[in-house]
């Protein structure tokens, strides 16, 4: 069960937070369709580190550098 | 050390005994001469006690009656109370005979795996035999009757958590507190001490249990918590652990929480979770009689009860030399002690050879049975088989650190030859293991602040010593529960199920209840040996939560019953009820589904009040509805991006349908949009979506837009929402507020009944009508006020399906139904209301080759029963029964202003097929009904009725 | 067979001579090479996969390449529940096709895998989720598929362990429940398509993984592991839970993602349960196996994750769930909890098809129902290995269905794969 540190609240249970998706993986309104569908359906999904985007109940939206193997949190940072 | 009599009565399979308070129910057993306690899984055989705590995997019973019955529990982890009912198992008529003990004399026929081999045949011969297996599976019966018992839910946070009151443990834990550290200390028995509860030691003068008793004192009282009969079955990500605590024994009644399952937070653990000793593998050292060297040491010094009259010392090491003493002294034969080791000394072994029969170089060939149970043991002794008479084989094969939490929390083994086994290598969390469970036996090293004498001096360390041997007639058990036995590991190897993963799942070894916790490191010494590699490459299962097995109840906890997930109640919840609403879940709602009048049916009642809507008005409660006010200088650019219709034209005081899609272009969200001021907006959307479209705003705010001057509040649980419709709802508005309705797709605030009011004209029904949102507090004097006027103009209130059925025949989408995820808005004809210029979420992928297709894609048609049969919902819309669906029926309603049935559904091509019967076919309700295909529109198509 | 064959008459010799008679189940193969295919992941469906290429294909000169022991990913991971009782209809065909080859999978592996069709139930709490219900079930039949719509009274005669009392927090009020699909024994799968495939002359090697791809400009042409370099004619990546991964050794990128399951089993108690029971609206399940313990797990994690581990929290939502539903339950013991990584597609169906580089292919994003597809996967994926041609039963799953707009979303919920 992570401990996770919210940059507002500090370090707090998994259960508080809910992941969203991989900052790579982020539609932006103005991308062009093919880029937006390339973006939207296409992950890495590595077996190791990657750049996470989570939310916290407290409504922060976070970026979290977080390994899939171990669950170790590298760093955590406000989005 | 025992008194006569005993003064706790018990009963196993009917009989009555007594015991001593602190005797486990295997203690009071023994001491009142019942050996057999239990049968094995597979085999039958008969089944003594064989340890002394929750490593037992032999002594299996059923304690407690009825409703708090509890199969499987272990006769060695179950401590005395008066009245305890215990019940063998797994063995029928009874104990003593057994019809099961069949299956020993064909057990050739079944080694591991059998049932891979045979059993062929259509899956329904299969299903025979397994009926048969079914049966004989299984070792307990299980309750029938719901559980009458509570369990609770503790959360709990320290600096310190050290898991074991063993010497180690008690010592790291006051050390902790005294350090001014909040310390939590944890352990399974009754009573602290662990080691020292099977030992004669005294240390700093007291005798090692009152030592213990006296520092866990002194732990309490350093603001420590205690807890005992706690296990700690589970760590966790970031030292975060679970642990079960048992507030009854099994069977027994509770006042409060019957078991207690504890979340810890912990800065670190210390391991202090001893060792479980090895067996020695020989033939028959399953026998009643036969039990570990511990284990025999534990009923003499901690419960006074000799296991027997003589007694045989099985060992590979010093410390079983211990039990001799331990039963010698109470008065049992020690006939002989066999050491596998060619060459034994130091103090410990000294003492016992000037007291005992001691032998080198010696070891048990074969357990010899009479009747059911140990009768004497086939042994070599110097290079020459000789038989001793014993009733008690103690025997042990060393000890291995209890390694689970180390390895539950990622931590590495390293293999120490010495003792043929693992000792916990590097931490991947804040955790270190300390005591015998680090591989220190020494009482002396792990109390170095304390004055430990122990009388028959510290052992060397342990030495493994061969610990498998498969060289005499007669089964020699490795996983005493699952009966695998050295047999089947030889066969597993052989058949190439090589990996120990491989030999596990094919011969079960380890898979029992027990989970392998006394034979996983002999079975994997024999593994390594058939595999001609050192033990260390023979690999080893995963260990994993819970280490010892929980109670299902202790992990649902307060979520029992009506509290098993949350139920959402209306604010008005109370007004409905007082007129006799039906409710029905909507989500984790719960909403009025109907009002039923004396002798009407819910058809009728949802059929009458929808009429009651066209004809004069009626009042329905949505405030399950989602709201949202989005205020700030940027508040339209982020209503833009979620709302996929215009937005920039509406103006204030206005109001507008819209939809909102999902990044990949479907319909994830449908309601209404509103201009309350400049920089002022309201979303309202649907109850299900609520929390996802809560999350959607913040994320479209945050992450795509970076922060915009909006402020986003939801603010659904705040408003109640009223809906007043049909064609005196203007009426019924202006006499309570005093002012003219507002326009249709108007909004203006009001007062109804003294209450500050927002009203919304905006009409789902087809009807004029009209939103009210007052303050959830407030609510209940504007719903009362309302609901009198309307019932003064022969109106009054309506549920859900009169709802349902009053927008069928307008064509809306309901997220869910015909919304189902599925479908883009231009399936659903509603191309036209999206926003042309684009820049909202899933405009994008609204460009993806197959939805720009106009041919293949289902779209929203409406659907008129031809002979006004009801339509089925959920039926498949086909040309005739039996061919590929073109459709489906998403929504059916009875026609509400005339006689018939109709529905929605979602068709193939649908836009082309107006005009076509087609059949709605349902085969699970038998029921065909043939259907015109129509636009999604049965009720004035002028929208002539709510315009003003 | 590779061993000699199974049946009662082998295992009589068995007892009389020890069972020494017993040969290796499948060969520790040596790397050789060329192959004509190279199926990367030894799981139940690469197995089923070579058998089919071997048996129904003629191709032989097969290699299983397997980084572990094999069938310990997701294949030793599952619980077991087989049944096609999907809503949509390609989803209906290919795990139909599945159900019918597990009718006759002992017989025809000669390995019992103990499939064992006692029914797979879906309950129903509210009229709505009756009417889904039999939405699903009139869509089944509707393509050729078993389904029973039955009511309370029926419910209650084929489990009754269930809470059927009307103050129940999820009263029943039915079910729909497919007689011909229930439960299997997943490592006698893996296994038994070993033995099969093995004795048809497929090299099966474990303890070999693959770190990369070998290649000739825009084709692939092998796989360079921890045993040395093997050639192929075709790779066929089948290894869900790491498709993410194996994909990248080759610059892929998919639209997969891979989520932690959790599931639990109980102490072996005497038979409480004879059916399969899943919920049209909760997300838990249970069933018992055959050696009597409780079987059961609910939603997944929702984060990603390799680590085969997740929160406590998931198991003890689940298992609120089941007891609530089945309140005898309570008093059991879990004996085990577990977890596998499970290939979240990025509509919830697999995906099976050629990849952007000449000769490698896909099959993988079973998400959390693998299992059952395990010979229809094998099947039809060898048909496209064999031909280079798709299956007409595996061809609307091909990958480039996400671009095009062609996504098969049997619950609705989109891209993200912790909304499924």
């Amino acid at each position: 069960m992570l401990l996770i540190p919210c940059p507002h609240c500090g370090p707090r249970n998994q259960e508080e937070f809910a992941y969203e998706r991989t900052l790579d993986s982020v539609v932006r309104l103005n991308d062009a369709p093919e880029l937006a569908i390339a973006t939207l359906y296409a992950r890495a999904n590595p077996r190791g580190q990657e750049h996470e985007i989570w939310s916290h109940t407290c409504g922060q939206w976070l970026r979290l550098t977080r390994d899939r193997i171990s669950h170790a949190i590298h760093s955590v940072e406000p989005l | 050390m025992r008194d006569g009599a005993g003064s706790i009565p018990f009963t196993f399979d009917g009989k009555a005994y007594a015991g001593q308070p602190g005797d486990t129910l295997a203690a009071a057993l023994i001491a009142n001469g019942v050996r057999l306690v239990a049968r094995s899984f597979k085999l039958h055989r008969p089944r003594g006690i064989m340890g002394a705590g929750v490593e037992e995997p032999s002594a299996l019973v059923t304690v407690g009656e009825g409703a708090r019955a509890e199969p499987n529990a272990r006769a060695t982890d179950v401590f005395l109370y008066p009245g305890l009912v215990a019940r063998s198992q797994n063995a029928w008529p009874s104990l003593a005979f057994d019809v099961g003990a069949v299956n020993s004399l064909a057990a050739a026929l079944i080694p591991a795996g059998f049932y891979y081999k045979t059993f062929f045949g259509p899956p329904s011969r299969w299903m025979l035999y397994e009926r048969f297996i079914r049966r004989a599976a299984g070792l307990g019966k299980p309750p029938q009757a719901p559980d009458p018992d509570h369990y609770g839910h503790r959360s709990a946070f320290c600096d310190v958590l050290v898991v074991g009151a063993g010497p180690a443990g008690l010592a790291a834990a006051l050390t902790a507190v005294d350090a001014g550290k909040r310390v939590i200390l944890i352990e399974q028995d009754a009573a602290p001490g662990g080691s020292l509860l099977r030992e004669r030691v005294t240390i700093d003068g007291e005798p090692g249990v009152v030592w213990a008793a006296n520092v866990a004192d002194r732990i309490r009282a350093g603001g420590g918590r205690v807890l005992l009969r706690t296990t700690v079955s589970g760590y966790w990500d970031d030292n975060f652990l679970t642990a079960v605590e048992r507030r009854v024994e099994p069977g027994q009644p509770a006042e409060g929480d019957a078991q207690v399952l504890w979340r810890v937070r912990a800065g670190e653990v210390v391991l202090a979770t001893g060792t479980i000793e090895r067996p020695l593998v020989f033939a028959n050292n399953d026998l009643p009689g036969v039990m570990m060297a511990g284990a025999a040491r534990a009923l003499a010094l901690r419960h006074g009860v000799a296991p027997g009259r003589r007694a045989v010392i099985a060992t590979s090491h010093d410390e079983a030399y211990r039990t001799a003493f331990a039963l010698a002294d109470l008065g049992v034969e020690i006939v002989a002690i066999l050491d596998s080791r060619t060459q034994a000394s130091g103090p410990l072994v000294e003492a016992a050879r000037a007291r005992f029969d001691v032998h080198a170089g010696a070891r048990p060939l074969r357990a010899i049975r009479r009747g059911i149970g140990l009768a004497g043991v086939d042994a070599l002794i110097d290079g020459v088989k000789r038989r001793l008479l014993a009733d008690c084989l103690a025997m042990s094969g060393g000890a291995s650190p209890v390694l689970h939490l180390h390895r539950q929390a990622g931590g590495a083994l390293e293999y120490d030859a010495a003792r043929g086994g693992f000792l916990p290598g590097a931490g991947r969390q804040r955790h270190v293991s300390i005591g015998a469970a680090a591989g220190e036996h020494d009482l002396s090293a792990i109390l170095t602040l304390a004055r430990v004498v122990d009388p028959l001096g510290p052992g060397s360390p342990p030495a493994p010593g061969p610990l498998w041997h498969d060289e005499a007639p007669g089964k020699a058990f490795v996983d005493f529960q699952n009966d695998v036995t050295t047999l089947d590991l030889a066969l597993a190897q052989r058949e190439g199920y090589v990996s120990v993963e491989h030999t596990k799942r094919y011969t079960t070894l380890g898979m029992g209840t027990d989970q392998g916790k006394t034979g996983a490191m002999v079975a994997l010494a024999q593994i390594a040996d058939l595999r001609g590699v050192p033990l260390p490459d023979a690999g080893l299962t995963t260990f994993r939560p819970p280490y010892t097995p929980v109670t299902m109840g202790a992990f649902a906890g307060p979520m029992k019953g009506d509290h098993a997930a949350p139920i959402r109640r209306l604010p008005l919840a109370a007004a409905h009820d007082a007129l006799g609403a039906l409710w029905v879940p909507a989500g984790a709602w719960m909403r009025p589904r109907a009002y039923l009048a004396p002798d009407e049916t819910l058809a009728q009642a949802s059929l009458r009040e929808a009429r009651m809507v066209r004809a004069s008005v009626g009042v329905v409660d949505v405030s399950s509805l989602a709201k949202f006010e989005i205020a700030g200088p940027d508040a339209m650019e982020l209503v833009a991006a979620v709302c996929a219709t215009p937005v920039a034209k509406l103006a204030i005081g206005r109001g507008r349908y819209t939809v909102m899609l999902r990044e990949d272009g479907m319909v994830m969200d449908d309601g209404t949009l509103w201009r309350l001021a400049e920089d002022r907006w309201l979303i309202t959307s649907s109850t299900g979506g609520a929390a996802r479209m809560a999350r959607h705003l913040t994320y479209v705010a945050d992450v795509l837009l970076g922060h915009p001057r909006a402020a986003v509040v939801d603010v659904g649980e705040h408003w109640a929402g009223l809906a007043l419709a049909g064609p005196q709802a203007a009426a019924v508005l202006s006499g309570l507020t005093g002012a003219e309705a507002p326009a249709h797709m108007g909004l203006s605030d009001a007062v109804i009944a003294g209450v500050p009011v927002r009203v919304l004209a905006a009409s789902y029904s087809g009807e004029r009508a009209f939103e009210v949102h007052v303050p959830g507090h407030l609510a209940r004097a504007v719903f009362d006020a309302l609901v009198g006027a309307a019932r003064g103009l022969g109106g009054g209130v309506y549920g859900l399906d009169a709802m349902d059925h009053l927008r069928v025949e307008k064509g809306h989408v309901v997220i869910g139904a015909e919304a189902d995820g599925r479908v883009t808005p231009a399936d659903l004809g509603l191309g036209g209301v999206l926003r042309k210029t684009g820049g909202y979420v899933g405009w994008q992928a609204l460009q993806r080759p197959a939805l720009v297709e106009p041919v293949g894609r289902r779209h929203l048609v409406g659907l008129t029963s031809v002979d006004h049969t009801p339509i089925a919902e959920g039926a498949m819309l086909v040309m005739r029964e039996g061919e590929p669906p073109l459709g489906h029926v998403t929504t059916a309603a009875p026609r509400v202003a005339q006689d018939g049935a109709i529905a929605l559904g979602l068709l193939t091509d649908g836009t082309t097929r107006h005009g076509q019967i087609m059949l709605a076919w349902s085969p699970t309700r038998r029921s065909t009904v043939p259907v015109r295909v129509g636009p999604p529109l049965f009720y004035d198509a002028q929208g002539a009725r709510y315009r003003d | 067979m590779g061993a000699g064959r199974y049946n009662a008459l082998a295992l009589l010799r068995g007892a009389i001579t020890g069972h020494r008679h017993w040969g290796r189940a499948w060969r520790a193969a040596e790397p050789r090479g060329p192959y004509d295919v190279i199926i990367i992941g030894g799981g139940g469906h690469g197995l089923s996969t070579a058998y089919y290429l071997a048996k129904v294909h003629g191709i032989r000169r097969v290699a299983v390449v397997e980084k572990g022991y094999i069938g310990g990913g997701n294949t030793g991971r599952n619980t077991t529940i087989v049944r096609s009782n999907y809503r949509q209809a390609p989803l209906q065909s290919l795990f139909e096709y599945s159900l019918k080859l597990w009718h006759g999978l002992s017989d025809e592996l000669n390995y019992n895998v103990m499939f064992s069709p006692r029914g797979a139930l879906f309950l129903g709490h509210s009229d709505a989720d009756m009417a889904r219900l039999a939405e699903r079930g009139d869509a089944m039949i509707a393509n050729g598929l078993d389904a029973d719509l039955i009511g309370r009274d029926e419910v209650a005669r084929l489990v009754p362990l269930l809470d059927m009392s009307p103050g129940a927090r999820w009263p029943i009020e039915g079910g729909l429940i497919q007689r011909r699909g229930g439960t299997a024994r997943h490592d006698a799968v893996a296994w038994g398509f070993a033995r099969a495939a093995d004795s048809l002359g497929v090299d099966i090697i474990e303890n070999c993984e693959v770190t990369g791809f070998l290649r000739e400009g825009n084709r692939v042409t092998g796989v360079r592991t921890t045993r040395g370099d093997i050639a192929a004619g075709r790779t066929g990546i089948c290894v869900a839970g790491n498709s993410g991964h194996v994909a990248g050794l080759a610059g892929i990128k998919l639209p997969i993602e891979s989520h932690t399951l959790q599931a639990w089993v109980t102490e072996p108690v005497k038979p409480m349960i004879d059916t399969v029971v899943m919920s049209q609206s909760l997300h838990c399940y249970f069933s018992q196996s055959d050696k009597g313990g409780m079987v059961g797990g609910g939603d997944p994690d929702f984060f990603p994750s390799y680590a085969q581990r997740g929160a406590p929290i998931r198991l003890e939502d689940s298992i609120a769930q089941s007891i609530a539903l089945a309140p005898a339950l309570s008093r059991l013991r879990m004996v085990r909890s577990w977890a596998g990584v499970t290939d979240m597609s990025f509509d919830g169906s697999p995906i099976i098809g050629e990849l952007p580089l000449d000769g490698l292919y896909l099959n993988g994003g079973w998400c959390y129902g693998g299992f059952k597809a395990t010979p229809g996967s094998g099947s039809v994926y060898a048909h496209l290995l064999a031909t280079g041609q798709s299956h007409p039963l595996a061809a609307p799953f091909y990958l480039n269905r996400f671009a095009d707009g062609r996504t098969i979303d049997e619950v609705g919920s989109g891209p993200m794969p912790q909304s499924r």
